[in-house]
């Protein structure tokens, strides 16, 4: 459980995080969604101990990071943007030290060790030196290292930045699975990253808490209008002007369509009125040829850019 | 309690062996001081190991930022600080640790040139007190040195800044007892007190004086304590 009250912090002028708060559960998978310089890592560095807020707390269970900074630092696994390493030390020597560091015990060690570097694919790579590997592994290593302890805590800051594609399936399933036991709290400015692996978004704009839900409500309470996507075969009749007459229509935006033989149109209505009916009726009224309808859904990415713009 | 500690203090010795650093700075190291020594030797004519004891803090001022410029600033620059300090460590440990380290490289190259004055022996007997003095007293004003250096590596991201400014501090404690026929009487013996070589030359004769040690001991406390702090003001609002 992590309880952020009222946290602000101040670099000089500039307010990069203004008055948030919010409550993680256990076991909770919560992005923070936000462009840069919205103030998500800096959020992150504060309930990770790095540094202080300007004023506001963070308890991580029963302890605050001004008091027990010591035991919330032991609780967390943390890994910072870009994965900053030790370029000169391999992999192994690299994860032996943290465990020493996180006080990882001399009876399960070598099994911990074992367990890790399978769970994060680095087995190909133990005796390479950090430097030496692409950027897919060293953020792997950075996982291994934030994961090591087996925490109760993960924060992740970006961490799929720089993997591949099947890199990236790989990691959001791994912090999928650990999100089953765990808390984890990850930032990234992927949205389709937040709609496959968070439980839960907050979304994070000029250092203030601009909405907080599952993907799914954050979707139907900002679906302002319904949006119906309507292709037809091209036919030489104005249709839009046609469609634009129809009863309870708002607006008809054209689209452009990949083939010239077609014809693609959004059509925007008031909120709760289903059109679909209507459009199929006046179509076959017209002697129109449909080749696709659809309802759109307000996507994250339109939520995301209607929020953040400034 | 010092665990944590020695685990940071081992992982700084390997990067210093690990990368050419350590090597040249004690190859360089054993050069220069070889020179001053075999200078003294073979054309003074004198089997004294006194050239060496009298040039070396003076290559230290060079040698000792050198090797500390790197401790904090590194990783303040990479990035790794960040997650050192995340870690369940406190701030000293990480101090601690890395100055032993660099202790340990300017230790070692030290007790290498007792290859060059145990050469001496075969032509005579030894003035084992002052050997033993002259040594102790280069560990000493090393790891004086190395204090200031680990101070100066906390303050900035930039190793260049660290080493210069380190220097600077250094080249002051090392001329104060230089420029004391400047003051009046009651500052020149204050001002010699706090100067490295005039402790140095007391230990060095082979006259092992708790004071000279003390003096030691707590310029050393003072810049590591300096370091913590520098460390620590991340944490200040």
């Amino acid at each position: 459980m992590i309880r952020v009250k009222n946290l602000t912090k101040n670099y000089g002028e500039l307010k990069a995080v203004d008055d948030i708060s919010f409550e993680v559960k256990t076991g909770e998978i919560v992005g923070f969604l936000g462009p840069n310089a919205a103030g998500k890592t800096t959020t992150m560095r504060i309930i990770t101990c790095f540094m202080p807020p300007t004023s506001g707390t963070v308890e991580v269970d029963d302890l605050n990071i001004f008091d027990n900074s010591l035991e919330i630092r032991g609780k967390i696994g943390y890994l910072p943007e870009n994965a900053p390493l030790y370029w000169e030390m391999n992999v192994v020597e690299y994860l032996e030290f943290i465990m020493g560091l996180r006080g990882v015990g001399k009876d399960n060690f070598s099994q911990r060790k074992k367990d890790i570097i399978d769970l994060c694919g680095l087995g190909s790579v133990t005796h390479k030196d950090i430097g030496e590997l692409s950027k897919g592994f060293r953020q792997r290593v950075g996982l291994a290292q934030a994961m090591i302890h087996n925490p109760e805590i993960l924060i992740l800051d970006e961490p799929t930045i720089g993997l591949d594609p099947n890199q990236i399936v790989e990691i959001r399933n791994l912090i999928k699975q650990l999100g089953r036991e765990k808390t984890v709290i990850l930032s990234t400015h992927i949205l389709p990253e937040v709609e496959a692996t968070c439980g839960r978004v907050l979304i994070i704009h000029e250092g203030k808490i601009v909405a907080d839900g599952t993907p799914k409500e954050l979707q139907s309470g900002f679906e302002g209008k319904e949006r119906i996507y309507l292709e037809l075969k091209k036919t030489v009749e104005n249709i839009e002007s046609k469609l634009k007459m129809l009863e309870q229509v708002e607006k008809v935006e054209k689209v452009a369509t990949p083939s010239v033989e077609t014809r693609g149109f959004y059509i925007e209505s008031d909120k709760g009125v289903d059109l679909r009916e209507k459009l199929f009726n006046y179509s076959v009224q017209n002697n129109w040829t449909i080749l696709e309808m659809r309802r759109e859904q307000a996507s994250l990415e339109q939520i995301f850019r209607l929020l953040t713009r400034s | 309690m010092f665990k944590n500690s020695w685990i940071f203090c081992k992982r700084e010795l390997k990067s210093y062996f690990n990368s050419p650093v350590a090597y040249i700075v004690i190859t360089i190291f054993l050069l220069i001081s070889g020179w001053f020594f075999f200078n003294n030797l073979f054309i003074a004519n004198q089997a004294d190991f006194q050239g060496l004891f009298s040039v070396a803090p003076f290559i230290f001022m060079f040698f000792a930022p050198a090797i500390s410029m790197r401790l904090i600033s590194e990783e303040k620059r990479s990035g790794t600080m960040e997650i050192l300090v995340t870690l369940p460590v406190k701030d000293w440990e990480v101090v601690l640790g890395k100055y032993l380290s660099a202790l340990i490289l300017l230790s070692v190259a030290i007790l290498l040139t007792l290859t060059y004055t145990l050469t001496l022996s075969t032509l005579g007997n030894l003035d084992e007190g002052a050997l033993v003095g002259g040594y102790l007293g280069l560990i000493m004003v090393g790891a004086t040195y190395l204090s200031v250096g680990i101070f100066t590596s906390s303050l900035t991201k930039n190793q260049v800044v660290a080493f210069v400014l380190s220097f600077v501090i250094v080249f002051i404690l090392f001329m104060l007892d230089k420029v004391v026929i400047f003051f009046p009487g009651f500052l020149a013996g204050f001002l010699e007190y706090l100067s490295v070589e005039y402790h140095f030359s007391n230990i060095a004769r082979g006259v092992i004086d708790s004071r000279d040690i003390i003096y030691y001991l707590s310029v050393i406390s003072f810049f590591i304590l300096l370091a913590v702090r520098s460390l620590e003001s991340r944490k200040w609002r």
